[in-house]
């Protein structure tokens, strides 16, 4: 009997809930700077749960175990959280609605081209994993490169703007008014600023 | 150990021969996790190694993290496996108001424990906190659960022992844990 009993006896595994907003067990929700956002959202999910841990009773029960003076605190905690979170969505709606996410088709030389996309960090898009998409999404060459002024842009090989510019505002939810299409033709020679060598003093 | 956000580095696979040493050292480290480990870390799929900051080792299987390891220290379970399975670990209590200070990555101190909402080993109200009354000795892993909570908020290693702890009623009980919504929680590893 006794070698049969260990996997038998084993509990089965707690399944735990995160809240789609913070990611927290939602009872711990009230002490990330979402709090609002997080109830709206487990309401919805998860309605038991939210009756469990935001109904009044729940709510004065886990309070009356806290000193006044520290459920004061607690208050002015979670109204410095709340108002830093709100002021961080303000500034991240601000920056969406006026950045840009410039595509640009480069002539490398005639029929070959190539792509580049700057701007998208604007949008909280991690760009060495977009650049690892767009390769595997267009199956070609992709990459983070540093641009002139010291920002990075993803260069993927090949003439992708059209693609990229439904990729974009698909996968990445930037608004189709942000994305910026130029064109870089190879400029004649003649064009090119004439190089002057430093002349020795 | 988690208090900053960072980005995982490099990813590489953990060679079987390997990869069966973590099963072991996990084992012997956490007995309670022995009837699952087949669950927790299976022994056909793949485990991989992630290189984060601080010279940590992050092991997972996927984008599921699962344990970590600062240097040569004790391997060290990410939440989501205790909160699975909190049965399997030793575990104490802090009180409501040492929450705040957990969650936003501050030393643990040992009055959040032994304070009326705080349970350590031994405690007459202990329940699930007893470990059998036995105190649990510093530099043993703990997890931290909470006074009104359901679910674990810190994993760490005891800097002092849970009958010191009992005795001297201050000074530091964890630090360097790994917390709830800290760094390696928020860690996006798709
Ligand atoms: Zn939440």
């Amino acid at each position: 009997m006794a070698d049969t009993a260990t996997a038998s006896d084993a509990r089965p595994p707690k399944s735990v809930v995160y809240c789609g907003v913070c990611s927290l067990p939602p009872e711990y929700c009230e002490f990330g700077g979402t709090t609002k956002k997080c109830a709206e959202w487990l309401e919805k999910a998860h309605p038991a749960l939210y009756t469990a841990l935001y109904s009044s009773e729940a709510l004065s029960q886990n309070l009356s175990s806290l000193s006044v003076d520290a459920q004061k605190r607690a208050e002015k905690d979670a109204q410095k959280k709340a108002a830093k979170a709100e002021a961080a969505e303000a500034r991240e709606s601000e920056k969406r609605a006026t950045s840009k996410v410039i595509i640009k088709r480069v002539e490398r030389n005639k029929r070959k081209h190539i792509t580049e996309i700057s701007g998208l960090e604007h949008f909280n898009v991690d760009l060495k994993k977009a650049a690892k998409e767009f390769g595997k999404k267009f199956a070609t060459g992709s990459s983070v490169t540093k641009t002139a002024s010291g920002g990075e842009e993803i260069t993927v090989q090949g003439d992708v703007s059209d693609e990229v510019l439904d990729w974009v505002v698909e996968k990445y939810n930037v608004p189709e008014d942000n994305v910026e299409q130029i064109e870089d033709k190879k400029k004649e020679k003649k064009a090119a600023p004439p190089m002057v060598a430093p002349q020795p003093t | 150990m988690f208090k900053k956000e960072f980005t995982a580095g490099q990813k590489s696979k953990v060679k079987s021969s390997a990869q069966r040493a973590v099963r072991a050292k996990v084992i012997e480290t956490y007995p309670g996790l022995e009837p699952y480990i087949d669950d927790v870390l299976p022994k056909k799929e793949q485990l991989d190694l992630v290189k984060v900051p601080d010279r940590v080792s992050l092991y997972c299987n996927g984008s599921t993290p699962l344990f970590w390891q600062h240097m040569d220290d004790a391997i060290i379970p990410h939440l989501t496996v205790v909160h699975k399975y909190p049965w399997a670990f030793k575990r104490i209590r802090i009180d409501r108001g040492a929450i705040r200070f957990v969650m936003s990555g501050a030393t643990l101190m040992v009055p959040g424990l032994t304070s009326p909402g705080g349970r350590l080993p031994g405690d007459e109200d202990a329940g699930v906190y007893d470990n059998g009354g036995q105190d649990i000795d510093a530099g043993e892993v703990v997890v931290v659960e909470a006074e009104g909570k359901e679910h674990a908020c810190l994993i760490g290693v005891l800097k002092m022992g849970t009958k010191e702890m009992k005795e001297k009623k201050k000074g530091v009980g964890i630090e360097n844990g790994h917390y709830v919504g800290d760094g390696l929680w928020k860690l996006d590893l798709s």
